[in-house]
């Protein structure tokens, strides 16, 4: 089973990925309990920054991105963590979705995290992420998580759980769904047959012509 | 194999100069690249139609039509003829009026058009894309083989008892064209009517035309009209030359770096890399354009587009002496080398009147 990880931070090491590694491993464990042998790819969209930008001018991804893109198109499950900026994601996540056919992720299960320097942006997740990829017609699982920088070093308290046991519900859910996943469509090119096309069309009074 | 040019029209500042052509010196220049595609031993010309600045060639039949009469050999086609926000019937009585005035030597490619607001401003609606090209082409199909159409339909008010003049020259219709940069049910519509499939291969990497140009050949033959080897294929390509392939780069990178369409995104080797562009001798252009051969198949149509970007006349002009002294005769001969014999050329206007006269004799 393939495993895609999409991870928007920018700093090396960064948080982003962090949090992107915390998720791909806890997944690929849950599956592998159930005998599933798991794929994982990791994209890093910091390596792709240049090439994203140039596939908006050129009108093309280039063969570096279209592999990278590849990658997530043929996954069975994604992961994808971005770093909050001012409230939402950051533009180059945005932006590498952006290049995707908008009709590429139909139906693919999804996990949504991200991370940010204080916990009241947690809702971006809520706000920006899922309605993202609910236009992308993608299922995105239950729990989306939210690391802040508190996160890192303390547990849960009363009224939430900590980060550990939220990674821990979001990869049950990933992995849930991914065992029960629809066989993946191939990309052969489907025709509408000719004929057809042309019915589509005809006036509807049913006059002979 | 036919080999010419195919012009956007765009009216582009030259980058190095600072210079901006009038739109009179840019339809001037069309038409001077036009003439000068016959005397360097071209096969075809062919322009862009658009309504919007900065391009100029917004009444294509009007120009072909002086090209016309100032060639002889030269077929005159279109890259392209929106077929969504003309009129069919504007489009057959043109075409055949043209076909007309220059004996024959014209063809036309459809296209879509992909500026938004142009299929508003001719009362159409982009997202109906696709159903107006079915349609409007469905329609003009008939009115050049019907000598009486009565037709209904959804974008354009019926006709009872309608004639469209003049009749195609000889009783036989200009060869079509259709061309599209994406869209699976365009090749489906060119393999349905045995019409040709033009792969405008510029902007994307050749991967992405080949499953659009395999899915066209594949369904030539399913509908009956030959092999899949045999479905007429044409495609575009992207050139600039100098004799020294490094003065050919150092001269082109301007132009390339401020190009309308790529300019200020990827560099001028990764594009070259990415896509047909090439950039350097007549030699490293023939080698080029012979491994599309190993791509596409054997096909029938290669048009190149050179005069954009903001290049001035006098190097256009100085192009197409190298393209047709010097590369286009070797292409002719590399091309004809190994290509089977049952692999037609592209369709002229005798070969399809021939074709229509062998036709009617079985019949009789």
């Amino acid at each position: 089973m393939k495993l895609a990880i999409v991870t928007a931070g920018l700093t090396q090491p960064s948080s982003t990925r962090l949090l992107a590694d915390r998720l791909a491993e806890a997944v690929r464990r849950r599956l592998e309990e159930r005998g599933e042998a798991v794929d994982v790819r990791v994209v890093e969209l910091r390596e792709l920054a240049v090439d994203i930008a140039g596939a908006f001018v050129a009108g093309f991804p280039n063969a570096r991105l279209r592999t990278a893109i590849e990658e997530v198109t043929r996954a069975d499950g994604l992961i994808a963590v971005t770093p909050i900026f001012s409230g939402s994601y950051s533009g180059l996540f945005k932006s590498f979705f952006d290049v995707i056919d908008n009709a590429a992720l139909e139906g693919k299960p999804v996990l949504v995290a991200a991370t940010g320097g204080t916990v009241r942006h947690s809702l971006a997740l809520e706000h920006a992420l899922r309605p993202l990829f609910a236009y992308l017609r993608a299922v995105v699982v239950p729990t989306a998580v939210y690391a802040a920088s508190e996160d890192w070093g303390g547990g849960g308290d009363a009224f939430t759980d900590g980060l550990g046991a939220r990674v821990t519900r979001a990869a049950g859910e990933l992995a849930g769904l991914l065992e029960h996943r629809a066989p993946r469509r191939d990309d052969a090119e489907e025709v509408v047959p000719f004929e057809q096309q042309l019915a589509a069309l005809r006036p509807a009074d049913g006059k002979v012509r | 194999m036919q080999f010419g040019i195919f012009s956007v029209g765009d009216v582009t500042t030259d980058p190095t100069t600072g210079r901006t052509p009038s739109e009179h010196e840019r339809i001037k220049a069309m038409v001077t690249i036009a003439l000068k595609a016959e005397e360097v031993g071209l096969d075809v010309f062919a322009t862009g139609e658009h309504h919007n600045p900065p391009f100029v060639p917004s009444s294509p039949t009007t120009m072909l039509g002086y090209v016309a009469a100032r060639t002889e050999r030269l077929t005159l086609s279109t890259a392209t003829t929106l077929i969504t926000t003309n009129d069919p019937v504007k489009i057959a009585e043109d075409f055949a009026m043209l076909q007309h005035l220059a004996d024959g030597r014209v063809d036309l490619m459809m296209g879509r058009g992909n500026t938004g607001p142009v299929y508003p401003w001719f009362g159409q609606d982009i997202r109906q894309g696709i159903p107006l090209a079915i349609e409007n082409y469905a329609l003009l199909h008939r009115l050049w083989r019907e000598d009486v159409v009565d037709w209904e339909g959804r974008f354009r008010t019926p006709l009872q008892g309608f004639t469209s003049t003049p009749r195609p020259l000889d009783g036989v219709p200009p060869f079509v064209w259709h061309g599209s940069i994406r869209s699976p049910e365009i090749a489906e519509q060119a393999a349905y009517y045995g019409d040709g499939f033009f792969a405008n291969n510029i902007f994307w990497p050749k991967e992405h035309f080949m499953r659009l140009i395999n899915l066209y050949r594949e369904r030539y033959a399913h509908y009956g009209h030959g092999t899949p080897e045999q479905a007429i294929v044409g495609l575009g390509g992207q050139v600039f030359m100098r004799r020294n392939s490094q003065d050919a780069v150092r001269e082109f990178r301007p132009y390339f770096d401020n190009a309308p369409v790529y300019g200020h995104g990827p560099s001028l080797e990764e594009f070259t890399a990415e896509t047909p562009l090439t950039v350097g001798s007549p030699q490293q252009v023939i080698d080029r354009t012979l491994q599309f051969r190993e791509h596409f198949g054997d096909y029938q149509r290669q048009l190149f587009l050179m005069d954009h970007a903001g290049l001035p006349l006098k190097t256009v002009l100085e192009q197409l002496d190298l393209l047709g002294e010097e590369v286009v005769p070797v292409l002719r001969e590399e091309f004809a080398k190994g290509r089977p014999a049952e692999v037609p050329g592209a369709p002229t206007h005798a070969s399809l009147v021939a074709a229509a006269n062998s036709a009617a004799s079985v019949t009789a």
